[in-house]
């Protein structure tokens, strides 16, 4: 098993790593069993022009080399996107992002963008019951 | 550039300067195949022999009781397939299916053999437990033990946590059980994988009582590619690979003479120095134990710390993920090994740690650290702070997240 070098890189030092106090949405995926759990934080900020737009991005991630990177990925991805376009971000997209991941890992670029689609949700559905 | 800490040695050993010296005649001027009859053949034999029967000794056998392998794993292989072959070779007892005890801490080669000859309905398992020290029970093996028990196979030193089984009282167990059995009945067979129990362990086959007992040359500073299977005279036991005479017709092929004659050597090696070499590993695993409880907080020691091979140091570490410490570790220049799953592609983490008790988090969270003859003080203060630093950054990176997500629930 061999990761990319990008993968090395955003496992080393990630980025958005951290929490998010007043988060508009929080979205959080996985398991203890499989030993990946996840945890995505967004900021939302209302754009006249052009909508919501995710201004902030935090994670926290308990996992394995990848699941960190393609956490780190996720997040750097989504930042300044509109909610609607990074609920269009796909795993493949986050691990392409990466260089790839080995094909067990595949798992963990998954975990990531239900992470984020999770967090978009939460903030959906705050703004409704609002 | 600082050179990189080995701290995996259960994993594997480097060959011993001495082991490879002896080694190396035998891949060229002594090419010779050890069952030609001319004088090449000759002198592999001899050489094959005299590593033979450095074996034979330190283990307190005879020499046509030990038959190489190609290491632990066909050793193990051998015995549970070979032991069955050889009970259904007698038409009397198609009928009546055999029953092997082994325990849920086994290495693979032992585990998916059983559950091979288990799903081909050859024969029925059962698996025992360990307690959470990690040492199995003898009274849960007596209990197990049915009329139709023909085969005991529990491992001397386990590989992940070191637990040593009490192997020498299950023998005692097994000579008493078939003292009382009639001539007509099964006898039961017992066999050890003692693959990382050779450097510290009392290997004396008379005095731990087994009928088999497998090992592999490379855990012991000898070469990879190498393994024996001691198999005490008279055993039930028949061959599962088909060829040539070699190995008194226990093991066909071609003897790998170079890698013999470094596992006569390097079992020479640990006969005369072993107990001096587990006298040092042991105090500076105690020193890695010791340091790491005290200077990194929510960790713990996985196994029991008494009944523990000397060179085996295991831990859990909250909040942190077993692959991406190991991966943060070797990128620091230390090398280690993990439980977690993420590490080897499996499903599931360590079924060691899931047998002892461990939560699957905790398990995913273990770093296994062993010793060897060549570690030293400064290796390992130099690993237990590279060891701290790596768990601060990946605690800081999984924050809370494990703690909100037993809230949430």
């Amino acid at each position: 098993m061999q990761y990319s070098k990008k993968v090395l890189e955003h496992f080393t030092r990630p980025h958005n790593q951290g929490a998010l106090k007043n988060a508009s949405g929080v979205g959080m995926v996985g398991n203890p069993v499989c030993g990946d759990l996840m945890k995505i934080y967004i900021k939302v900020k209302k754009d006249k022009k052009k909508g919501d737009i995710i201004s902030d991005i935090k994670f926290e991630t308990l996992g394995c080399a990848s699941a960190i990177a393609t956490s780190s990925m996720v997040t750097d991805l989504a930042k300044g996107k509109t909610v609607e376009d990074a609920m269009k971000i796909t795993r493949n997209d986050v691990a392409d992002a990466l260089d790839g991941l080995p094909p067990i890992k595949m798992h963990c670029s998954n975990l990531a963008d239900e992470a984020l689609h999770e967090a978009i949700k939460d903030y959906r559905n705050s703004l409704i019951k609002n | 550039m600082q050179k990189n800490i080995y701290l995996d040695y259960a994993a594997t050993t480097p060959v011993d300067k001495e082991v490879l010296r002896e080694m190396l005649p035998y891949f060229g001027e002594k090419f010779g195949n050890a069952m030609s009859i001319h004088s090449f053949g000759q002198e592999a034999l001899q050489a094959v022999d005299e590593a033979r029967g450095k074996i034979a000794t330190f283990f307190n056998a005879t020499p046509s009781e030990i038959i190489f392998t190609s290491g632990a794993t066909e050793s193990n292989n051998i015995t549970i397939k070979g032991v069955l072959k050889s009970y259904y070779s007698k038409p009397k007892n198609a009928k009546i299916k055999p029953h092997i005890i082994t325990s849920a801490i086994e290495h693979h080669c032992i585990l998916d053999s059983c559950k091979a000859v288990e799903q081909e309905k050859l024969a029925e398992i059962s698996y025992i437990k360990p307690g959470k020290d990690g040492v199995v029970k003898i009274s849960d093996i007596n209990n197990a033990i049915k009329t139709n028990t023909i085969l005991i196979s529990v491992m001397y030193v386990n590989n992940e946590i070191g637990t040593v089984q009490p192997i020498e009282k299950i023998g005692k167990l097994v000579k008493k059980i078939n003292a009382q059995k009639k001539e007509t009945d099964f006898k039961i067979l017992f066999h050890t994988d003692a693959t990382q129990a050779i450097n510290y362990c009392d290997c004396d086959t008379k005095k731990i009582g087994v009928d088999l007992l497998s090992m592999s040359a490379h855990k012991i500073y000898g070469p990879k590619g190498v393994g024996i299977l001691y198999v005490k005279k008279g055993t039930a036991i028949k061959k599962i690979q088909d060829g040539g005479d070699q190995e008194y017709k226990m093991r066909a092929g071609t003897h790998n003479v170079p890698g013999i004659v470094g596992a006569g050597k390097a079992i020479e090696l640990v006969q005369k120095n072993g107990q001096k070499d587990a006298k040092k590993i042991q105090f500076l695993r105690d020193y890695l134990i010791e340091k790491v409880l005290r200077e990194i907080p929510h960790t713990m020691l996985n196994g029991s710390k008494i009944k523990r091979s000397p060179n085996n140091a295991n831990f859990t570490f909250r909040d942190v993920e077993g692959e991406g410490l190991l991966l943060s570790l070797d990128m620091e220049g230390v090398a280690g090994s993990t439980g977690s799953a993420c590490s080897s592609g499996a499903l599931s983490p360590s079924h060691v740690l899931m047998a002892i008790g461990l939560k699957a988090e905790q398990a995913h969270g273990s770093l296994r650290l062993t010793l060897g003859k060549y570690t030293t003080k400064q290796e390992i203060n130099t690993a237990v702070q590279k060891l701290k630093t790596v768990v601060v950054r990946l605690r800081k990176i999984s924050g809370s997240v494990l703690e909100d997500y037993y809230s949430n629930k």
